[in-house]
């Protein structure tokens, strides 16, 4: 294992240390925790909070997307590992404004868990709390055994939706109603050219040879759907495009909303190679793009790779959520 | 009956065989999760034998909220919440006067699939908690009964938790959640044998 650290017992502490303290202006740290609340706290006032976060290893996720805006705090928990409850609750605690918070949970086992039971903590202190589960991993739907998609990537767009939401005033049912209507409509679907290692397990969490590539992995390393060998840009994008197609129905007359993804470890040279067979693949189903983004947004360590999500913007109103400003470290 | 002396005993010896095998549930966890179930589990238990060190004057209730709270907030996952809602149905129903195993695991297991959603044969570790309190209310408790029921966990398609994702490829790999369970229960047992 080859990584920038000292420890790796103290790699949350030190990278939420770094991240607060380069940028202050966006985040202020909770003490004695890795909850990073929003540091514009005047832009806070008098709406709904909305509080994410998850295991760490995914930056800029999720404390890059925390400000006015998007989210009022986000915890972060040990690397690929759910925050605990003491620390969800006490961002939920911060950010209240007697407006109710409102949570955004990835559908994961451990992650879902946690957040239930901040929740349960906050409500005996009469805080309202509701939460979506996003689960936009198509990659598993099929399967009879899971407890359901996995959430990803798509989950970014969640929190720029409901953030640009809450901060013109929507109320708690409001944001709740407004997440449940998008959750259906943003899907994922993702390739893995190489494995994250874990800084304190110190070797990776699946071995790919050289010239082999895994479809439908998650963002913790969890197995996809298919291995094989190696394939130009145009073959990976409709392999990921075939999949959203067959999950979704591409449609002509829809508008969509796209976020490439990059896993940690792929260049961003390789992902605009990747965006401009995918607008070419769209562009032939008679779709442009009415939102689209590329970069590094929900990342998996080191993982080589690329997710590829698509947003039906099924009412217009969600397009200018997405282009709303903000100001954070990350969108 | 159990006492304070017995149940600290018992939850420094399972700090103690979690400690030692650590990497071993690292590798557990590596085919059919994300590799890191020893450390988070090291990371709780070292905090639980900190606070459990001034408690010996406390009464049953005060050592299981203190287990509950302590591995709640320090090991995250999955694996934080089920843990620290075992200890905590314990502390609850110690707190009702129950100190015998048979109520305590009773409630720990209600608190468990509750708190899940798993049942036995979803390849969790209800699969241990199951047969270990079904073997303690007879008291027929073994090391047999522990080893076994980790064993069954090999051969099960894994239905919650990360390893879901695996379906059919979680066939053949040992739970890791079962595993640690099985040292929670060997290591009770062995408490309970000395005192």
């Amino acid at each position: 294992m080859k990584k920038i650290l000292n420890d790796p017992k103290d790699v949350v502490s030190e990278m939420v240390d770094g991240l607060v303290r380069a940028y202050p202006q966006y985040l202020m740290q909770l003490p004695d925790t890795t909850a990073m609340v929003r540091s514009d706290q005047a832009s806070m006032v008098g709406k709904v909070g909305l509080v994410s976060g998850g295991g760490s290893g995914h930056e800029p996720s999720h404390a890059g997307f925390v400000g006015k805006g998007m989210l009022s705090a986000a915890v972060a928990g040990q690397v690929f590992t759910s925050p605990t409850p003491d620390q969800i609750y006490a961002a939920i605690k911060a950010v209240d404004q007697g407006k109710g918070v409102f949570l955004i949970i990835k559908n994961y086992s451990g992650d879902v868990m946690n957040f239930d039971m901040a929740k349960d903590m906050a409500e005996l202190d009469d805080i309202d709390v509701k939460s979506v589960v996003v689960d936009d991993d198509i990659a598993v739907e099929d399967s009879l055994y899971t407890q359901g998609r996995r959430g990803v990537a798509g989950t970014v767009l969640m929190h720029k939706v409901l953030g640009a939401a809450a901060d013109q005033g929507a109320s708690l049912d409001e944001l709740d109603r407004l997440a449940h209507a998008v959750l259906p409509q943003i899907k994922t679907i993702a390739v893995a050219l190489s494995a994250a290692t874990v800084p304190e397990v110190g070797k990776p969490g699946f071995e790919l040879a050289d010239d082999e590539i895994e479809y439908g992995v998650g963002i913790h390393s969890e197995p996809g759907y298919r291995r094989e060998k190696i394939k130009p840009s145009k073959a990976l994008v409709a392999e990921l495009l075939g999949k959203l197609d067959e999950s979704g129905h591409l449609d002509s007359q829809h508008q969509y909303a796209v976020l490439v993804n990059g896993m940690g470890a792929t260049p961003l040279m390789e992902q605009y190679v990747f965006s401009h067979d995918l607008l070419d693949a769209l562009a032939e189903k008679g779709i442009k793009p009415a939102f689209m983004k590329v970069g590094n947004y929900m990342t998996s360590i080191e993982m080589a790779g690329i997710s590829l999500t698509l947003f039906d913007l099924t009412d217009a109103k969600w397009l200018d959520y997405l282009n709303y400003p903000v100001e954070t470290i990350a969108w | 009956m159990l006492t304070t002396t017995q149940t600290i005993a018992w939850l420094n010896n399972f700090a103690d065989k979690i400690e030692t095998n650590k990497a071993y549930l690292n590798d557990l966890d590596t085919p059919i999760g994300d590799g890191d179930h020893g450390s988070n589990m090291v990371r709780g238990l070292t905090a639980v034998k900190a606070t459990l060190a001034d408690k010996s004057d406390a009464d049953l209730t005060t050592v299981f909220k203190a287990a509950a709270l302590a591995l709640i907030s320090k090991v995250g996952g999955a694996a934080g919440p089920l843990y620290g809602t075992a200890f905590l149905e314990m502390a609850k129903a110690s707190k009702n006067g129950d100190a015998d195993l048979d109520p305590l695991l009773t409630a720990a297991l209600a608190g468990l699939k509750k708190r899940g959603g798993a049942v036995a044969g979803d390849k969790t570790l209800i699969d241990v908690w199951t047969p270990v309190t079904a073997a303690v209310q007879a008291d027929q408790l073994t090391p047999a009964v522990i080893s076994e029921a980790v064993e069954r966990t090999k051969p099960m398609v894994a239905k919650k938790g990360r390893a879901s994702y695996l379906g059919d490829r979680s066939i053949g790999h040992l739970d890791p959640g079962a595993v640690s369970s099985g040292y929670l229960f060997t290591a009770l047992l062995e408490t309970v044998a000395q005192s």
